[in-house]
């Protein structure tokens, strides 16, 4: 019989309706495949009770090896065999670092216009993808989760780091897809490793997620409370991991040995032993490296921890600085952070723990695994959108809106509805009204960013509501809608209340916006958030003095006789002055010239006011009128 | 009578643990799967003044008044099957089960 996990209370799902849901970090040195299990996410092992899959792929001539198996292969046959795959995915050939110190055979690819493609490899297997190679990766995965769980997955979390831009993020679900597996979210490796660690102690307060994997550098400021966490920034850097201090050793080790250029297996296997020297330094203060190259050299070097400290210096320091610039995005204080949590197997290092303590004055929070931690909060954000979860109890609300979401009003100004940051699934709504009398149409523009005015925005969509009965401006009601779903599709609506007329559209507010257009979006609200207090005071200013002086030449034209020529000349006069000042920025002349034509008119506004009162009551009977 | 053996008990014992509450495991039936009924395990944050509670190796077995003929006599044990493990019940009420196990008809 299939075997049981225990529920939480009320929530035993129907039989054969639990679905089976993963988070899998799929990382640059090593992949990880969790699930939620009796409420509990946890780490799925191999046969040999080891969780951890060095993302390593070998390719021979006829069979495919991955993990421990490829990684065996490193030294024999480096050329075909694909270590830190995930720096080449959706990357060009350019953009890849120490591609000289790499044994493989690059094949620059050309894209679909000509134009710089995701780089090949040539292996014995033939000329594979990063997107194949990972998706490889991601098989064995799948296949020890399918084992482990009893059934075929119904989706996956997969895990990225906050920095990927849309190519690399396209390359992994397109790897997945490949793999046989169905996405349910990629979700930012910080992100992930806040969730497994918010709400598995329940802890409120702000946290910094400091992420140094194999070969990518995240810092994330993070806000939690009550189980939803705020971003408040972002930082790091995609190409500074693990693997950049194993380049230093090997470095080290070339110097310190005095060794003539090296062939391909034997840079191999002593970036092997580098890697081994940093794991041994965690616990031990020195590090013996002996190694017989295939050229004959003996290498027979000591690695001390005060040695490694100085030759991996800067590395840290870039991660200390990228910390710092994080947290002056959010205008905290280093005091302010509650605590810092720990990600990635290489904040194993003593270094990092003391750079990372003295920076925050604090000791770093490593309670959980630091290889783990990221995929078992992919599970746990798998289980839940998998549906695992009696109906009716509440959703974790883990996504945000990077950027506020909102509509042009008049003077070209931007009225937020949705305000950044705020979790989704969301809806708000709000009533707007017409401008000018008879206004028959509404044109709505959806806009998304920070900034006070339409033309600093990112326009998303327009939508027009046509049929709006003609009435005096200010008259017609129209609630307009703004959803967003747990994918973040907004839909539009706008509905004319006495009427019942709609209109919708529908879009993606974060598609086509790239993580650094985000951050740039968001600094430049920062920077000119006084200039753009100005430009709103100023065009408010315009637009209120534009529908003053609608209002006066309409009634000018319905009630000229009760003004005499005198009144008439003066009131023009206002009004040209009014017009003068109106294209200006000075915000003070039309507030001046709007009070004198307010003086001007107001007691032929009262004249106004009387005689439409004396036609509504001439000629009837006390008992007629309604009060 | 429902009973569980010392395996299983350890390892509830340490789901709660690691759960931070609840005061034991509440098993019982309900109607609904391919063979009729299935069975439901769930932590218990409140007991219901009704519920038979039995208690071997230091856990306690909540089962509610409805449940029970149909599982009396039940023992729950833990198995890890190859990469696979969780609670299986060795349920001599049973007069068949769909080809998985996850609901059953009684005699």
């Amino acid at each position: 019989m299939a075997l049981l996990q225990i529920s939480e209370p009320g929530e035993s799902t129907e039989p054969h309706q639990h679905r089976l849901a993963v988070g899998i970090d799929l990382g640059t040195t090593n992949s990880l495949v969790a699930t939620v299990r009796s409420g509990m996410a946890v780490v799925l092992s191999d046969e040999l009770g080891r969780p951890l899959l060095p993302s390593v792929v070998s390719y021979g001539r006829e069979c495919i090896e991955v993990g421990y198996e490829a990684q065996a292969k490193q030294s024999v046959d480096p050329k075909n065999t694909i270590v830190s795959v995930k720096r080449f995915m959706g990357r060009g050939i350019k953009d890849i670092a120490h591609i000289e110190t790499m044994p493989y055979d690059f094949v620059a690819a050309q894209g679909a216009k000509g134009e710089e493609g995701m780089v090949k490899l040539r292996t014995a297997g033939g000329v594979k993808s990063p997107v194949e190679i990972s998706a490889e990766i991601l098989k064995v995965l799948t296949q020890r989760a399918e084992g482990a769980l009893g059934g075929p997955l119904s989706g996956a979390v997969i895990t990225v780091p906050a920095y990927f831009d849309d190519a690399q993020r396209a390359a992994t679900k397109d790897a997945a897809r490949l793999a046989g597996l169905n996405v349910l979210r990629l979700l930012n490796e910080p992100t992930a490793a806040a969730i497994a660690y918010g709400l598995d102690n329940g802890a409120e307060g702000i946290y910094a997620v400091y992420d140094l994997g194999g070969g990518t550098f995240d810092i994330s400021i993070l806000k939690l409370s009550r189980g939803i966490f705020e971003v408040l920034a972002t930082g790091g850097d995609s190409a500074l991991g693990g693997d950049d201090f194993d380049q230093r050793v090997f470095c080290w080790i070339i110097e310190k040995a005095g060794l003539a250029p090296l062939s391909a297996s034997d840079a191999r296997v002593l970036l092997t032993r580098a890697r081994e020297a940093k794991e041994y330094l965690t616990i031990h203060g020195e590090a013996p490296i002996t190694v017989r190259l295939g050229s004959g050299e003996y290498v027979d070097v000591n690695l001390s921890t005060a040695v490694f400290s100085e030759i991996t210096r800067t590395l840290v320091q870039k991660t200390i600085s990228a910390t710092r610039r994080a947290l002056r995005d959010a205008a905290l204080a280093t005091a302010e952070v509650k605590g810092v949590v720990m990600v990635g197997g290489s904040t194993r290092m003593p270094q990092i723990q003391h750079a990372v303590g003295e920076l925050f004055g604090q000791e770093p929070l490593n309670n959980l695994d630091p290889d783990k931690v990221v995929a078992l909060g992919a599970a746990i954000q798998a289980n839940l959108l998998a549906g695992n979860r009696a109906p009716g109890e509440d959703w974790l609300l883990l996504d945000v809106i990077p950027l506020s979401l909102g509509l042009e009003t008049m003077g070209g100004l931007t009225e937020k509805i949705i305000p950044r940051n705020s979790t989704i699934p969301i809806a708000r709504a709000q009533e707007f009204t017409t401008f000018k009398d008879g206004q028959t149409a509404m044109m709505i523009h959806v806009v998304q960013g920070e900034r006070e005015l339409v033309a600093d925005c990112r326009s998303l969509a327009r939508l027009e509501l046509r049929g709006i009965p003609p009435m005096v401006a200010g008259a017609a009601r129209v609630r307009v809608s703004f959803q967003v779903d747990a994918d973040g599709l907004l839909s539009v609506s706008a509905r004319e209340q006495t009427t019942g007329i709609e209109a919708r559209v529908e879009v993606k507010p974060s598609f086509g916006l790239g993580d650094d257009e985000i951050a740039g979006m968001l600094k430049d609200s920062y920077t000119h958030a006084s200039a753009d207090a100005f430009r709103r005071a100023l065009r408010e200013a315009q637009v209120e003095a534009q529908r003053l002086l609608e209002a006066t030449q309409s009634a000018l034209v319905e009630d000229a006789a009760l003004l005499s020529v005198a009144e008439r000349t003066h009131v023009d006069s206002c009004v040209a002055r009014l017009q003068g000042v109106l294209v200006g920025d000075d915000r003070h002349a039309i507030d001046e010239a709007m009070a004198q034509l307010g003086q001007a008119t107001a007691e032929f506004a009262a004249r106004r006011m009387n005689q439409s009162v004396r036609r509504a009551l001439s000629g009837r009977n006390i008992e007629e009128i309604e009060l | 009578m429902i009973t569980i053996t010392e395996k299983a008990a350890r390892h509830v014992a340490s789901f709660l643990a690691k759960r931070g509450k609840g005061i034991g495991l509440r098993f019982g039936v309900r109607t609904s799967g391919c063979s009729g009924m299935a069975y439901k395990l769930e932590f218990v944050d409140d007991v219901n003044p009704e519920d038979h509670i039995f208690e071997s190796h230091g856990v306690k077995v909540l089962v509610d008044p409805k449940s029970l003929p149909y599982i009396d006599g039940t023992e729950l044990d833990f198995v890890r099957e190859g990469l696979n493990e969780g609670f299986k019940f060795n349920n001599p009420n049973i007069k068949d089960q769909c080809g998985c196990g996850e609901s059953f008809n009684v005699q």
